[in-house]
């Protein structure tokens, strides 16, 4: 029976069924990133990155739906960050445990762990519907800022609170105010952990087709107002994808986003290594 | 040091979003296109042709099937709707239609099939599974696989209208999103059948003769091929200023040059 | 301006900003709600939640097949995710040495933040043709579906239960040791149960996003509405009905999408609570010295 194998050689075959595992996954994972980056790359070069697309996108390049990307994405974190850190602040420095907070974290947790179609669906009733801004840049990254708002508010929450108490401290005993404080001493602390934060949610904006499937359109030019209708990276991979349109454009976007998420994790790791080693330093 | 590095990367996202939406783009009116995807590669040519004409607008064409068109154009999200189909009564609401042109769907089959014609009745029979082997209507034996677009689409609406006549389509059909995967499904499988339009039709799929017509832009023109559609422009309401512009101009001798270039019938 | 006046307006203006989470999940429940039950109302609580047919065009509006199209991905997907994921966390927080670690930690972050329409990219054109080839069929099918979830939410269980593993004082661990026990049976007896609350965390973060995942399944799952007879059969998720048909509905149908879409928050809210459940837990077994 399985109780009477020798620890010694249970402690063996265990190892090995953790190796195994562990390596598994990897592999799983890089399978899937070296292929997308295999079949991606050979595609992806200076026109493809910088031409418009042809015939419907089919062929051509795919600079619109970069700069889509980026525009709706820079919305979405110009409008999430004020809101994220501006609660984490609050919750951190101002707020006790009363239900009022409770009820803030719940929001936070509940906002964070919606499926983005829900939020697609919010984004076309309200934004677009309701308010009337139409298929536009604009409602994509609103939209995207909503969800974009939780990993802003809880990164920069942690990283406020880890900052040491002693700090504050000083700066009231000198009679600094409380807001002074904040301004002055806490934020600039906490300024890596925040910055995390923000990069993690422009990833999770970046990444994004569902929300935006009935919010920003799928327009082929480059949006040049917030009022234009756009078509983000992950939608049009969408769409060549599912209207089989072009296999290779789609390999392509496909290489060009997993760089672009490469880029992101990379940056966010530095930050986060300065900002540890920095804490440890003091 | 951390917080000059912040403070910058704001500035230049403040910068950017500035220029975004107050730069030299912002001073244009704005005609947002979107429905039937059989309808985009002429709407596409209408507008480039159109804004190479007219700098000052901005035509921005999108896809997402004549249902998407017809749906956003009463909910006012965009301008102008476009549909492969005539218009049922109960969408009308409201709404004007603008036919821009007539185009053909075509059954298509494998270029190795060796059947080269059916009648609409046995077209009905097939994809309602009344028929299921191609050696019933003059084939090799082998079960005939059904390709069919997606429900909202105007090229399904349009064929089930034409050909099925409320009988319903075999439920075990597979669907594509778009022309374009219809032709890929049935270039790989000898034995399927599918509908595209008539615009996106190439030679390495084959075109079927209805009733004994193969379908051309001349049959469709005299009205002998039977399975035809109206393209429509939709507007929610009398248009007015550059979208009604924009529709007077496709409607006109310039637009409907395009249109013909496209293997599409003009409507006048 | 006084400062004491600018100290209040400050506090009031970010107390503001904390409230803005709270007004949007309020928002979006009010508006998904207003859409929504007119559905609910015309074709019935019970007929909406358990109906078998889903025919927009006859106007029968049932979405239990979904339901189940839903579930049985997530279940499928979890089953196969779990144990590779936490196995793959005890891997790393135990028994990598740590130069494999810190290449291996940053990757994983990197593959959960990969584009979930990439994954099912990657599906379609590689595994439902390689499904087809293998088990007949058309290559889409439930089974084909909970392989590519299966991938996307490895990386969230894997780096949620190291947390709560590395989690763990390390005063534990040794104290096993130095008790004779060998390296596996302190995983076994001490670390792993200790990090139960944790690695529940973690399935259950993974179980939403599987529920939650929309595009990629549309992608490989084939989406036929319909109770599958086995896992190689083709259905289709409450998620994918949203957004594939939320383009042409018009009418009660799009109210019934609306519907369908509160059905996915409330299922959601659900798990949270229960999440949550677990994560008071944790606190009380740690703090009260679970050993």
């Amino acid at each position: 029976m399985y109780r009477f194998i020798p620890p010694k050689i249970a402690q063996k075959i265990m190892t090995g069924v953790f190796w195994a595992s562990g390596l598994l996954t990897i592999l799983i994972l890089l399978v899937i990133i070296g292929y997308v980056l295999l079949k991606g790359l050979p595609v992806v070069n200076f026109e493809f990155i910088f031409a418009d697309p042809v015939n419907s996108g089919r062929s051509g390049g795919i600079f619109p739906f970069i700069m889509s990307s980026i525009y709706v994405t820079l919305i979405a974190v110009l409008v999430a960050t004020p809101l994220g850190v501006g609660a984490a602040v609050y919750l951190s420095e101002y707020a006790g445990e009363n239900r009022l907070v409770k009820l803030i974290r719940f929001g936070a947790e509940t906002l964070s762990s919606i499926p983005s179609i829900v939020f697609g669906l919010f984004g076309l009733a309200f934004f677009v519907i309701y308010m009337g801004l139409g298929w536009s840049v604009l409602s994509g990254g609103l939209t995207l800022a909503l969800m974009a708002l939780p990993t802003i508010l809880s990164a920069s929450e942690v990283s406020i609170e880890s900052i040491n108490k002693s700090y504050a401290e000083g700066s009231l005993a000198l009679g600094a105010t409380k807001w002074q404080t904040i301004y002055k001493v806490v934020i600039p602390a906490a300024l890596p952990g925040i910055t995390t934060g923000v990069i993690l949610g422009m990833g999770r904006a970046i990444a994004e087709a569902a929300a935006v499937l009935y919010t920003v359109g799928a327009a082929l030019m480059i949006p040049t107002s917030i009022m234009d209708a756009a078509r983000p990276l992950p939608l049009h991979l969408y769409i060549l994808a599912t209207e089989g349109l072009s296999m290779d454009n789609a390999w392509g976007t496909a290489a060009v986003l997993v760089i672009m998420i490469l880029i992101i994790t990379v940056v966010t790791n530095t930050l986060v290594d300065r900002y540890r080693k920095k804490m440890m330093g003091r | 040091m951390d917080l000059k590095y912040g403070v910058g990367l704001l500035v230049i996202l403040i910068i950017i979003i500035a220029v975004l939406t107050f730069g030299t783009g912002s001073n244009y009116d704005r005609i947002e296109i979107a429905g039937s995807t059989s309808v985009q590669p002429v709407a596409e040519k209408l507008a480039e042709k159109y804004m190479e004409e007219h700098p000052n607008v901005r035509v921005d064409v999108m896809g997402g099937g004549s249902g998407l068109g017809i749906r956003s154009v009463s909910q006012d999200i965009i301008a102008i709707g476009t549909s492969s189909k005539a218009l049922k009564t109960s969408e009308k609401d409201g709404l004007i239609e603008y036919p821009i042109g007539r185009e053909g769907i075509v059954v298509a089959v494998n270029t190795n099939n060796p059947v080269n014609s059916l009648s609409k009745n046995q077209l009905k029979d097939i994809f309602s599974g009344n028929i299921t082997n191609w050696n019933e209507v003059g084939g090799l034996d082998g079960r005939i696989n059904l390709v069919i677009r997606e429900d909202g689409s105007g090229t399904r609406s349009a064929f089930e209208d034409l050909v099925m006549n409320k009988t319903k389509v075999k439920s075990d059909a597979i669907v594509q999103t778009s022309t374009e995967s219809i032709k890929v499904a049935v270039k790989q499988d000898p034995n399927a059948i599918g509908y595209i339009s008539l615009a996106h039709m190439t030679p390495d799929v084959k075109a079927l003769k209805i009733d004994g017509v193969s379908p051309s832009i001349e049959t469709i023109k005299d009205g002998t091929y039977k399975l035809q559609r109206p393209f429509l422009f939709v507007t929610n309401g009398e248009p007015k200023g550059p979208v009604k512009e924009f529709i007077d101009w496709c409607l006109g001798p310039e637009g409907q040059e395009i249109v013909k270039n496209e293997k599409i019938v003009p409507e006048t | 301006m006084s400062k004491w006046n600018e100290e209040f307006f400050i506090e009031k203006g970010l107390l503001l900003t904390a409230i803005s989470s709270v007004i949007v999940i309020a928002l979006i429940i009010i508006f998904i709600f207003r859409e929504g039950l007119p559905a609910l109302q015309s074709v019935g609580f019970f007929s909406f939640l358990f109906g078998m047919e889903w025919a927009p065009s006859n106007g029968q509006y049932g979405i239990f097949p979904m339901i189940i199209g839903s579930l049985g991905i997530t279940a499928l997907s979890l089953l196969m995710a779990v144990p590779l994921g936490v196995f793959c966390a005890i891997f790393l927080s135990e028994i990598a040495p740590s130069k494999i670690r810190k290449i291996l930690n940053p990757t994983i972050q990197t593959l959960a933040g990969i584009p979930s329409v990439v994954y099912g990219f990657f599906g379609l054109v590689l595994l439902v043709p390689f499904m087809r080839v293998q088990f007949g069929g058309t290559g889409f099918s439930m089974f084909t579906a909970s392989v590519i979830l299966t991938v996307m939410i490895l990386p969230i269980i894997v780096s949620v239960s190291e947390d709560a593993l590395r989690s763990i004082p390390v005063e534990y661990k040794e104290a096993s040791l130095a008790l004779g026990a060998t390296h596996w049976q302190t995983i076994k007896n001490v670390i792993f149960p200790a990090a139960i609350p944790g690695i529940i965390t973690s399935v259950i973060l993974g179980m939403g996003r599987a529920i939650g995942e929309t595009l990629a399944i549309i992608m490989v799952a084939g989406n036929v509405v319909q109770i599958p007879g086995s896992i190689m059969d083709p259905v289709r998720a409450l998620t994918s009905n949203i957004a594939i048909e939320m383009g042409y509905a018009t009418g009660v149908h799009y109210n019934a999408l609306f519907a369908t879409g509160i059905v996915l928050v409330f299922m959601i809210i659900v798990l949270l609570v229960i999440a949550n459940y677990f994560h008071y837990k944790k606190k009380v077994t740690i703090g009260g010295g679970y050993l």
